[in-house]
């Protein structure tokens, strides 16, 4: 059945907009999985909820070319029976289905059954977002053993990396297994900074669940508020004031601008030219305290709620801001022809962590590290919301897939963005900057989607009666990364792993959540 | 390189005076002279993120730009507990990072410092405790100073590091700290 079959069944979905719905049997789940997945389509987020009864269902959401897709079966028989695995067919799929196992305990049909975000706070009986009350806390912490994959040979041997890093990251573990200098494999361990944030959002009002979203990850507030809030407001029926939507862009594009600074300077620090990081940071700086000086914070963790933005934006802020984007972009220009003329950043970026448009199609690597490898999709250009429309956002892309590319695609965007801001500041429609926002109706499900500066930001929310939360489930684009990132290592020597990391900028806290 | 050398020249010099210590983030007083007696101003932190969103992370990186500059302070991060003074813990420490800050703790040598950075570091914040997370940071190790804020800025985070360094206040008669902060939890 071809695609479109499928499409002409599926309902509006509201939230962001051009999404569909439809749900299925346990036999159509994976027929319309394949389908999608030849047409080319990807997944972005694979999760499970359920409803009062019990009644558990297992949901996905993909991308196309011109859609997005939430697909959905309830499973009405045994639950203990397996649901079909999508590894086979996007293998991203694979860390969200141990991921699922652990949290609500329902299990794929895939092989592999070792835990993922489980490590020892809580035992396999315990399904976190299915029981109640927590088991009672031992009184020593846990220790638990995981099976990595273990490499064999004549001169083989291991590094082990992590939680605690020896820079100023968040916690993950990281297993190499190396001859010499050479990575044979990279195993990833995540879940260090798990903290239960689907079970906190079951806690809170669906007026107030953005203020969570907005601390899924740190760096990425401004992309999970306005998911969230879109994801709400859908539900709701609100059309939220023109103003807001442009507040709105200006908020992410100077979230973007704000991560591409920060990492454009790390990445010349990690290659040896800490004259990279000292600039980059300055100008950071200047950054943020221009955004503070308009907007009141320096990162904008609180200015997106349901409805429109918290603040508005006065004329002498829209100024300062303007200002300050119009001399970063000249000064990141000069920058930027340093880098490029600099041999020994150039030979630290040119070919190291290389991940072929081949390879990134089939991993379904995505959002900024997808760009660079030849994956020509982004949200504000392909599926946009308000005002991206009225902005026509230029798409940045390479097709080399290394960290030289990663680093080339983080200058474009960043001219891009700052041109937007220029844009935005330049057209800001006037009226209110917030509308109310009612409770949805129980049973409402809205999705939310946002191009954020690592990719594609989804947020999952289905109301509960009287404005609770019964399920939120926030993606973040590390989830499909990660395991790329396992690949852009092969063959590359220890020594550039913290750079070619460092080039992605994956989350943990986005991933673990 | 001569374009290089051209830009560090137009730039100049960017660093701002530091701001004051803040001894009011002070919940915890007794090491302050030991540890000054040994280091003077020379401190070494070793940062541990017990599971924080990544938020206070891009404020502790802006404490090494140039405007904060906080090595010409003499302050430095260290890669390992072992070479450390202080520990800047952010983050509820989720279950998961329990061991791993505890163990971290260990390594640290005495006389060591702690300051909780963040609303989660200080209480638990937006996540609280639950079957993932421990909650504050003083819920696992002893803390001396709190620094709250959802992110505190680098000028906060750079107040709570000199107050964990400068004099404790002057005591009373029986021996407790004249001034305490009641807002913040006691340390375990």
């Amino acid at each position: 059945m071809p695609l479109r079959a499928w499409l002409a069944r599926s309902a509006l979905q509201p939230g962001a907009p051009g999404l569909r719905a439809l749900e299925v049997s346990r036999e159509e789940w994976r027929q319309v999985a394949h389908d999608l997945a030849a047409a080319g389509g990807q997944l972005v987020a694979l999760w499970a909820s359920g409803n009062d009864h019990g009644t558990p269902c297992v949901r996905a959401f993909f991308l196309t070319e011109r859609h997005g897709l939430l697909l959905s079966f309830t499973l009405t028989d045994n639950r203990e029976r397996p649901y079909p695995g999508l590894e086979d067919l996007f293998p991203s799929a694979a860390r969200m289905q141990r991921a699922v196992a652990d949290l609500t305990g329902l299990r794929s049909t895939a092989e592999d059954t070792r835990p993922w975000l489980r490590h020892g706070a809580w035992s396999p009986g315990y399904r976190p977002l299915i029981d109640g009350a927590p088991p009672p806390r031992s009184a020593e912490p846990r220790t638990d053993s995981y099976e990595f994959v273990r490499v064999e040979g004549e001169g083989v041997h291991e590094i082990p990396v992590g939680p605690v890093h020896a820079g100023i990251i968040e916690p993950g573990h990281f297993r190499f297994s190396i001859v010499g200098e050479k990575v044979l494999k990279l195993e990833q361990r995540l879940g260090y900074a798990h903290k239960g944030i689907e079970h906190r959002f079951t806690g809170l009002p669906i007026l107030e669940g953005h203020r969570l979203a907005a601390r899924v990850s740190g760096d990425s507030a401004v992309a999970f508020s306005w998911a969230y809030s879109q994801a709400l407001e859908g539900m709701s029926g609100v059309q939220i004031p023109v103003r807001a939507a442009w507040l709105r862009a200006l908020c992410l594009e100077l979230e973007r601008i704000a991560n591409h600074l920060g990492d454009l300077g790390a990445l010349g620090n990690d290659a040896g030219f800490a004259f990279g990081l000292a600039q980059f940071s300055r100008l950071k700086e200047h950054l943020l305290r221009a955004t503070q000086a308009a907007l009141g914070a320096r990162y904008l963790m609180g200015a997106i709620m349901p409805g429109g933005t918290r603040m508005d934006l006065s004329a002498a802020g829209a100024q300062q801001l303007a200002t300050c984007v119009q001399e970063l972009a000249i000064e990141a220009l000069t920058l930027r022809s340093i880098y490029d003329e600099h041999e020994g950043v150039r030979d630290r970026f040119t070919g190291a962590g290389t991940v072929a448009p081949e390879l990134a199609l089939r991993l379904g690597l995505t959002g900024l590290a997808g760009r660079a490898s030849g994956q020509a999709f982004d949200l504000r250009v392909d599926l946009p919301c308000e005002p991206y429309a009225h902005l026509a956002p230029v798409k940045c892309g390479r097709t080399e897939g290394d960290v030289a590319a990663r680093v080339a695609v983080r200058f474009d965007e960043l001219q891009e963005s700052c041109r937007l801001v220029q844009c935005i500041l330049d057209r800001l429609p006037t009226g209110p900057h917030l509308a109310p926002v009612r409770v949805p109706t129980a049973d409402a499900i809205g999705a939310g989607l946002i191009e954020g500066w690592r990719g594609p930001v989804f947020v999952a929310l289905e109301a509960a009666p009287a404005g609770a939360i019964r399920r939120c489930h926030p993606h973040d684009p590390s989830w499909q990364n990660w395991p790329v990132l396992e690949h852009a290592i092969i063959g590359n020597i220890v020594p550039d792993f913290p750079l070619i990391n460092k080039s992605f900028n994956l989350s943990y806290s986005g991933h673990d959540l | 390189m001569l374009k290089t050398l051209r830009h560090i020249a137009l730039i100049g010099i960017a660093t701002e005076p530091p701001p004051k210590a803040d001894d009011s983030l002070r919940i915890r007083d007794g090491l302050q002279d030991r540890i000054r007696g040994v280091l003077g101003r020379a401190l070494c932190i070793r940062h541990v993120d017990a599971g924080s969103c990544n938020g206070c992370e891009l404020e502790i990186h802006a404490l090494n730009n140039p405007l904060y500059n906080l090595e010409g302070l003499g302050i430095r991060f260290v890669a390992s507990p072992r070479h450390a003074d202080l520990l800047l813990v952010t983050g509820p420490v989720s279950k998961h990072m329990e061991i791993a800050l505890l163990r971290t703790y260990e390594a640290t040598p005495d006389p060591k410092l702690v300051v909780a950075l963040g609303d989660c570091g200080c209480t638990g914040g937006i996540f609280g405790e639950s079957y993932a997370s421990c909650g504050r940071v003083s819920n696992i190790i002893p803390v001396d100073v709190a620094v709250p804020g959802c992110p505190p800025s680098p000028t906060r985070i750079l107040e709570g590091i000199l107050a964990a360094l400068s004099c404790p206040p002057a005591k009373t008669a029986d021996g407790a700290p004249a001034r305490t902060n009641d807002s913040l939890p006691p340390t375990g």
